[in-house]
């Protein structure tokens, strides 16, 4: 753990831990049409670990992990996921390898009801939650399960978008800010969520502007600015980092 | 009696309902293709027409060049031109997803030309006949009213098939992941599901869906290069009324526009051709989403 602070210097460079890479995106580069809007990111996920990309708005987060997705088909470099070349595949076919996401706007379906959302993603693996597991973490959704999705206040349908993927058996998820815009105590519920999720072994990458509560849920830190990764800190260095962190996160 | 009332017999207007209901049939299994294609690849198929045209010329030319009668024809035929139209998809119309609305229905309605052209070619504007199937020539006394056959066969089986296509799309797993297609494609993709395979199959099966209602029109109308030019318009009318998009509703509104159809041929025969558009225009004015639309 000695290793942490100077690894810190070295963004994307490969974690000193014993845990193995899960998923580790390298020089990575995607354009909106013409424009250029990630410029060689480069970071690591070890197994197991809850992983945060933080940045402003606009410094490439959520482009980053619909790159990952495949949701952006004009990227270059290099996205493995367990070994798996990304880069060049189809969106459904990456889903399949094992990868759970969440989207920003987490994309509730207006013509179902909470239930039917709930059970709207194929089984991709085995060993996913069964509903009554998922009504156990979030026992909103089950009140409201014959509700329509889009009736759902705003932290239950963040509940219903992370609920959803935790049936499907996909052990490594992408939550783009589940925690924007919801209230304290629902954001220290989702909190706890996550941090019930990384102790049964997901590996989880956070997209967050809030680093108050990234900090009580993640491992270690990517900043993001400009399409690029600029540093990683550890969870544990945070406090030692805030002037640099404000820094970069100030609007 | 309303009917003495009226000074029409009521074997004249019962008849003309039957004829309503059977026009109503067709009208809502094409709107009902109609409106799932629309959903799912956001295109106006104008083909629709032409393809309901080469589900009845399909199943002519199978009885007349190979022999096959009506009974296997009736899947053999949508089944082939659900081929050809998924050909179509992957080749020509998957190209256009991205692009406005006109782009697809500018194609496809090339497209219809060119089909419907190529039939005038081979087989000229004069109509050919498609026998009805033995088993269902004649038909049955009601009391009030002689039933063809046929024309009872063709009603029943267009409600059986818009009632399982319904059955499919709002209560099946597979049926889930074409209502989450139409709304959020890109996310679905992203939960592991083959969406471009299902816009095709999508295609073929509101291509089949034309076809089939050929099938079932050839022993009623004759089987000519130009039906589905015809028929396409007032369906274009039926699905602005019931609202582009809604599945329901384009049974409903296709069933009903028959029978209001068949019952103004009884009252006021001049407008029978026209009401159609009457009633789209009035529509349009007053709720622009179609009866059954969403905002």
């Amino acid at each position: 753990m000695t290793l942490e602070a100077s690894e810190s210097e070295r963004p994307g460079a490969h974690p000193a831990d014993s845990a193995p890479v899960e998923l580790s995106v390298q020089d990575l580069h995607a354009y909106y049409g013409e424009s250029h809007v990630l410029h060689g990111m480069s970071f690591d996920v070890p197994r197991g670990e809850v992983v945060t990309l933080l940045g402003r708005n606009g410094a490439g987060k959520t482009t980053c992990l619909k790159c990952i997705m495949g949701l952006l088909r004009q990227r270059k470099g290099s996205i493995r996921f367990s070994g798996t070349e990304l880069i060049g595949m189809q969106p459904h076919r990456i889903a399949r390898l094992g990868l759970g996401f969440c989207p920003e706007e987490r994309g509730i379906y207006a013509s179902m009801t909470a239930e039917e959302n709930l059970l709207l993603p194929p089984k991709i693996q085995e060993g996913g939650m069964s509903v009554e597991e998922i009504y156990r973490l979030f026992p909103n959704l089950k009140e409201r399960a014959k509700s329509q999705g889009t009736k759902l206040s705003g932290g239950e349908q963040q509940m219903l978008a992370i609920g959803r993927i935790l049936r499907t058996g996909a052990k490594t998820l992408l939550l783009d800010e589940p925690t924007e815009g919801l209230a304290p105590v629902i954001v220290r519920q989702i909190g706890d969520i996550i941090k019930r999720l990384r102790a049964s072994g997901y590996t989880i990458v956070l997209v967050e502007q809030n680093f108050q509560f990234a900090s009580t849920v993640a491992d270690r830190h990517y900043i993001v600015e400009d399409g690029k990764v600029m540093e990683m800190i550890p969870n544990a260095d945070l406090h030692a980092n805030m002037d640099k962190l404000r820094e970069y996160l100030a609007v | 009696m309303i009917f003495d009332l009226l000074g029409v017999p009521p074997q004249a207007l019962l008849g003309q309902l039957l004829l309503g209901l059977i026009n109503g049939s067709f009208y809502a299994l094409l709107s009902l293709g109609l409106a799932l294609i629309f959903g799912m690849l956001n295109i106006i198929n104008f083909a629709h027409g032409a393809l309901y045209m080469m589900g009845a010329f399909v199943s002519w030319m199978l009885l007349t060049y190979l022999g096959i009668p009506f009974w296997p024809s009736l899947i053999l035929a949508p089944l082939i031109v659900a081929l050809f139209g998924m050909a179509l998809e992957r080749t020509m119309l998957s190209k256009l997803y991205h692009l406005d609305h006109l782009y697809g229905l500018l194609l496809t309605f090339g497209l219809a030309l060119i089909i419907e052209g190529a039939f005038r070619t081979m087989y000229g504007v004069s109509g050919r006949v498609y026998p009805i199937p033995e088993i269902l020539r004649g038909g049955t006394n009601l009391g009030f009213m002689f039933l063809p056959n046929y024309r009872a066969f063709v009603v029943v089986v267009a409600l059986f098939v818009c009632l399982g296509v319904w059955f499919f799309i709002e209560r099946t797993r597979i049926g889930s992941y074409l209502r989450a297609g139409t709304e959020n494609p890109e996310l679905l993709q992203a939960f592991g599901i083959n969406v471009p395979r299902m816009i095709t199959l999508t295609y073929g099966l509101g291509v089949g869906l034309a076809a089939l209602t050929g099938v079932l029109a050839a022993p009623i109308y004759q089987v000519h290069p130009l039906m589905g030019f015809h028929m396409i318009i007032v369906v274009f009318a039926v699905v602005v009324i019931g609202g582009l998009g809604s599945m329901l509703g384009a049974i409903v509104t296709g069933l009903l526009l028959g029978v209001v159809e068949g019952f103004t041929r009884v009252f006021y025969p001049e407008a029978s051709a026209t009401v159609v558009f009457i009633i789209m225009a009035i529509v349009l004015l007053l709720r622009p989403q179609g009866l059954f639309g969403k905002r």
